[in-house]
This record gives C-alpha cells, structure tokens and sequence, in this order.
C-alpha cells in the first residue's frame, strides 16, 4: 500500500474499490440486523405485553439504522478528506442496536411464555 | 471513568477527527470494514441465541435450552461493544501514526465458542449413551 497518491490525483476513481467493498460490507450488515430483527420479533410476539414492548424497540432501532446508513453513501464524498469513517454515528449506533437487541432477548427468554 | 470515557468516544467522531493526520482514506475504510465483520459475528452470536430460545425443542436438562440462549445472546451483545470500542482505538492508533492496539478479546471468544461446543457435544453423547 505505497500508492499513496492514486486515489487523490484522480478523484472519483475508487483505488482498490475500497468504497464498494465498505458500501457492500454495511449492506451485508443491514441484511444481518434485519434478520436478526425478524428473530428477536417472532420471540417477543409470543411473551405477552413485555413482548409488544420490545418488539416495538427492536423496531424503533432496526428503522435507526436503515434511515442513518442509507443516504450516507450518496452524500458525502469517498474519497479524500472526509471519506473517513470517522464523522460516522452509523458506526457506534449499529454496534448498540445490534447489543440491545442481545440485551432484550435475554429479558425476553427470562420473561414466561404467555 | 475510563468506561464513560470509552463509550464518550465512540459517539464523539469530531474528537476522533481532530486527533493527529487525516489518513489515507483506504486505512479508514478497511477499518471500518473490519469493524463490520466484527458486528456480523456479533449478529450471527445473537440470532443463533434468539433461533435457540424460540425453535430449539426444550432439552433434557431443566433450562439448559434457556442458557445456551442466553449464553449465546450475552456473547454476541459483548462482541458487537467489542467491534466498536476496537474500532475507535484503531482508528486513533492510525491518524496517531501509533502501533495498532493489541487484543485478547479474539483468543477470549475463540475459546468461549470452543468450550461452548465441546460442552454441547458432550451433553449430546451422554445423553446417546443413556437413551440408546
């Protein structure tokens, strides 16, 4: 990785499509979350009014991430300054849906079965 | 609090940019591709423990379909934090031009998952034995 130069001198010229691979690495993401979604729903529909609740945040939280990483990538600029991840909320907030999700399927498994 | 200073961190991406050089995008990006292989882990972890919790028949064992839910969802919850807090160490350690920060987390789970499953296994065979 000593190019250092080649995605800077022509800018929209993706080196290495490192931004295809990240854009396709979040859809995979997404798709994983929403899956995982599915899972954490089915379980919560059959635990009674503690259920409702937490299917109604995994909702909540599985809509959070669709609206932050979708229009991210048509707006900002990939490359060059500002290409980094690091101005991102999408990051941490995916990370903490993904741990609450874990945290209200262990309420839900330890809440009885109506 | 080191803890609060942690997560303060990780949804403080102003603080991150102004620390040292703007790297070249591609280090960022493989970042934080790395970070989002972690949290596809973590996911797998959580929906193996919701899919055990809700299709898994009830075991032998009082409440053993329970822990392995619950097992499996605690682990996946700790990888996704895990995949974050790591992210942004590694993010300050490039624009910092520093060493990448080591970690035993990687070796911690790749042994939780093995013990997991040797433990699973075993149940599994003294239950063949028993009920042949």
């Amino acid at each position: 990785m000593t190019g250092r130069a080649g995605g800077r001198q022509r800018p929209g010229w993706d080196t290495g499509l490192a931004r295809e691979r990240t854009r396709l690495a979040w859809r995979r993401t997404v798709l994983a979350v929403s899956v995982v979604a599915v899972l954490a729903v089915r379980l919560a529909l059959t635990r009674g009014a503690v259920g409702m609740v937490c299917a109604g945040l995994v909702a909540v939280g599985w809509l959070a991430i669709l609206v932050v990483t979708f229009p991210w990538y048509e707006a900002s600029p990939r490359y060059g300054r500002g290409a980094s991840g690091t101005r991102r909320l999408a990051l941490p907030l995916a990370a903490l849906v993904s741990a609450g999700i874990a945290g209200l399927g262990v309420l839900l498994v330890l809440t009885p079965m109506r | 609090m080191i803890v609060f200073e942690a997560i303060r961190r990780w949804f403080s991406p102003r603080e991150l940019r102004d620390v040292g050089e703007t790297p070249d995008y591609r280090f960022s990006l493989a970042n934080e591709r790395t970070f989002l292989a972690w949290l596809r882990t973590g996911l797998a972890l959580v929906g193996g423990g919701l899919a055990v919790a809700q299709l898994l028949p009830a075991l032998p064992v009082t409440y053993l379909r329970e822990a392995l839910a619950i097992a499996l969802l605690v682990l996946g919850g700790t990888v996704a934090v895990h995949a974050v807090h790591h992210w942004t160490r590694t993010e300050r350690a490039i624009r910092l031009n520093q060493e990448l920060p080591a970690s035993r987390f990687p070796a911690l789970l790749s042994l939780a998952v093995g013990l997991g499953a040797a433990l699973l296994v075993a149940a599994v065979l003294t239950q063949a034995v028993r009920q042949p």
